[in-house]
């Protein structure tokens, strides 16, 4: 049940990236996307009633691993974050440059390429 | 010197340009020549390392972890041949791009984003678990979204744009892929969900999984529903990287992935290959048909991509050994000529500055060395024997026949006809009609960009004797041979 | 002082009070992204979240007083060049782990110092790497936002040189 909510935040992404007109809002879009895929990763290594995954002192460590939240979902998310910034960054960066060039954000008018 | 276990090198081939972009980024800011040498070396040193790995396998656990827990990066014979690919028509393109780039003032961001690229597609063709796979493509993809907006024209911006769009969504859609087959089989190691999904068979969110796979790398190989952004991005981008991606980005992070995933990892059924059998006779159709009406070299040889890469995934999709052997082929031959190619139309852009084929002609008299390598470019993509297109699609063909699928086939013989068409209008236009007024007295292609084509040409001609049963053992058949073990990724 | 005075500079940037507030936390804020990179092998956070934390003091200047007095603090030419420095850094311990005991890339070679579970000084070259991590993505954020907020957007400028590309593609669509 959950994981297609996640699925429709991933649908509403797409659906802006489709019918934005402005640069900026399919920027935002691709991002609200993203954030949707995140969160799927992150529930798949959800346990219900399950422990941060932290080692404090004084725990032991097999019962330690059948309580706590799969760790490696998180390591991938971050990694999938920081890549995502430095697309962000890159998106921004054209979006502005556009900007410059053709004097809008429409997309609609940028359209020197066809054919 | 000579025995340096292969095993110390794979890692190597991913530390080696990552650490040379950096200290290109790092120390020749100003002192620009600095950078060109940095970068050339490095991809000779790059080219040598893949020569001396052929033949060689191995395995190389990162940080000396175990399988289960650790990181593995996997050298095979597939790999051994798209490393060549990679590194040899990187060679080419960072020779071109000495002379080419001189009229850019930025040209060090140039050689540390080309190595970036060049350390993400080897990343890709080593990686041995699903999320490796994705941080080395989501490199190389950063990489060319920026190569491609690198002279920050009109058109360069707006074709960027548009490619990066596509290409976060498609790796988005990867991503929500990684998530499914990590959520079922609970590793992502390549070798262990292959054995994993070999023992339980493939239900419905596995294949929920492989769709979304073959959409992404559908997009990042240009196939045709996914292929809006290749017409654009490959005719704006400057030269040498019109001829990166095209000739090695497109495979070696779209179609090796799909015939490692689709193959090796999930095991192909008689569904899915008929899908890819589709899709690559879509692809070989439209890219085709709609080559031939342009008037832009660039984007009629953007288009044409599209079209070989057609058949590459129509080999593919037959599952028989042959078409294996054909498709593999036909991605070696369409890595060195399209590459060729490109870099000649971006010699023709440099001399007469345009690329409208209505303005241009004769130039086989003040360009010569573009016009031969030209032709011979032009000669093997479109299939003449006895250049190298020829044999593999030859190949392509027999197989669609011995599997018994002969509309494929002779849509296949079409396509190529329709290929040699407009690759003689390319020719006819550019180079073999008169000289018109506004083209007098060109200058001639610097040294370093004819140096380049002329390798390349070399390339395409060697890779005519590959057919000869003794050379062709240790690359093709073998590398075939690893696509073929389904489910069995050792 | 010089610095002070072009944090105080008051044509730029928000009121006095919100950049009086901004100079008194922009060192707590460096120490706990800081903290947050060395104790990373221990506690949540790491390279990733602790670089950002420091980039965060720097571009919470650059937002309060104008972006000169946040290039003044961490200047365009170093944080490119720590950029490169950091992961530099990172790929020598990888290599330095392939001449060590088990000879492979990124392998965790520092053992002398056995450290107790929990302690600061424990799990090999994770701190360093930590650090060095910690390093390239603090450089690298500071750097995409100080460049970003830096466009100006110089109309005769980008009109002539629009004109410029125009004749030299030559061709018409």
């Amino acid at each position: 049940m959950i994981y297609s909510l996640c699925l429709l935040l991933i649908l509403i992404g797409l659906y802006g990236v489709v019918v934005s007109r402005q640069t900026l809002k399919i920027v935002v879009s691709l991002l609200i996307m993203n954030h949707g895929v995140h969160l799927l990763l992150l529930l798949i290594g959800y346990r219900q009633g399950g422990s941060p995954p932290i080692v404090d002192p004084g725990s032991v460590i097999s019962e330690f691993a059948s309580g706590a939240v799969d760790p490696l979902p998180q390591a991938l998310v971050l990694t999938s974050i920081v890549i995502g910034l430095g697309v962000l960054a890159l998106m921004v960066a054209l979006c502005v440059r556009l900007y410059e060039r053709y004097g809008t954000f429409d997309v609609t008018e940028i359209r020197r390429l066809r054919g | 010197m000579m025995n340096i276990d292969v095993q110390t090198l794979i890692p190597m081939f991913v530390a080696l340009p990552l650490g040379m972009s950096l200290l290109i980024q790092l120390v020749a800011r100003r002192r620009q020549v600095l950078a060109e040498v940095l970068a050339i070396i490095a991809m000779l040193a790059l080219m040598l390392m893949s020569c001396y790995a052929i033949g060689n396998n191995g395995i190389y656990h990162l940080g000396g972890w175990p399988t289960p827990v650790g990181i593995d990066m996997r050298l095979d014979d597939l790999a051994i041949l798209l490393l060549l690919v990679v590194n040899v028509v990187g060679l080419a393109v960072a020779l071109y791009s000495v002379d080419y780039m001189r009229r850019f003032t930025a040209r060090s961001h140039f050689y540390g984003l080309f190595l970036l690229m060049v350390t993400g597609m080897n990343g890709v063709v080593l990686a041995g678990d699903l999320f490796n796979l994705y941080v080395f493509l989501e490199v190389a993809a950063i990489a060319s979204y920026s190569l491609v907006a690198f002279g920050c024209a009109h058109e360069e911006l707006e074709a960027s744009f548009k490619y990066i769009v596509l290409g976060s969504l498609s790796s988005a859609l990867i991503l929500t892929g990684v998530a499914l087959v990590y959520g079922i089989t609970g590793t992502l190691n390549l070798a262990h969900i292959a054995s994993r999904i070999a023992q339980t068979g493939m239900d419905a969110p596995l294949l929920l999984a492989f769709g979304l796979f073959i959409c992404g790398f559908s997009f990042k190989s240009a196939l045709v529903p996914f292929h809006a952004w290749l017409p654009d991005a490959h005719p704006s981008a400057p030269a040498p990287v019109s001829a990166m991606l095209s000739g090695v980005l497109i495979k070696a992070i779209g179609i090796y992935v799909l015939a490692r995933l689709a193959f090796n990892v999930f095991g192909v059924t008689e569904n899915e290959l008929s899908m890819l059998r589709w899709l690559g006779l879509l692809s070989m159709v439209v890219g085709g048909f709609l080559a031939a009406g342009q008037k832009d070299i660039k984007r009629l040889f953007a288009y044409s991509s599209i079209s070989q890469v057609g058949f590459m995934v129509l080999g593919l999709g037959l599952g028989s050994p042959l078409g294996l052997v054909g498709a593999l082929y036909h991605l070696v031959n369409h890595a060195l000529f399209k590459s060729l190619l490109f870099l000649n139309a971006g010699a023709v852009e440099y001399a007469t500055g345009t690329r409208n084929l209505n303005k241009l002609g004769g130039l086989n008299r003040s360009l010569p060395v573009t016009g031969a390598t030209s032709l011979i470019g032009s000669m093997s993509i479109a299939g003449i024997p006895p250049f190298s297109g020829f044999w593999s699609k030859l190949i392509i063909v027999l197989a669609c026949i011995e599997g018994g699928f002969y509309g494929f086939g002779v849509a296949a013989v079409l396509v190529s006809i329709v290929t040699l068409a407009y690759q003689l209008k390319v020719q006819r236009m550019a180079f073999f009609a008169s000289l018109p007024e506004a083209l007098h007295g060109l200058r001639r292609e610097p040294p370093m960009m004819a140096l380049a084509m002329i390798l390349l040409a070399l390339g395409c001609i060697a890779l005519s004797f590959v057919v000869i049963t003794g050379l062709r053992d240790p690359w093709l058949i073998s590398a075939a041979q690893q696509v073929l073990t389904m489910g069995v990724f050792k | 002082m010089n610095s002070t005075q072009k944090l105080h500079d008051s044509d730029t940037g928000m009121s006095l009070t919100v950049k009086t507030v901004a100079r008194w936390l922009k060192g707590p804020i460096l120490l706990f992204g800081i903290y947050m990179v060395l104790y990373g092998h221990i506690t949540p956070g790491g390279g990733f979240g602790g670089g950002v934390v420091i980039a965060l003091s720097f571009i919470l200047i650059t937002l309060v007083s104008g972006e000169r007095a946040g290039l003044h603090l961490f200047s365009k030419a170093a944080s490119s060049r720590l950029d490169s420095v950091g992961l530099l850094i990172f790929l020598a311990l990888g290599w330095l782990g392939t001449w060590w005991a088990s000879g492979y890339f990124f392998s965790n070679f520092i053992t002398t110092p056995e450290g107790a579970q929990f302690s600061l000084l424990s799990g090999g070259i994770m701190p360093l790497a930590n650090i060095a991590l910690g390093l390239k993505v603090a450089s690298a954020l500071f750097l995409v936002f100080t460049v970003l907020t830096a466009f100006r957007i110089m109309e005769q400028e980008a009109s002539d040189l629009a004109d410029s590309e125009d004749q030299y593609r030559g061709d018409e669509p």
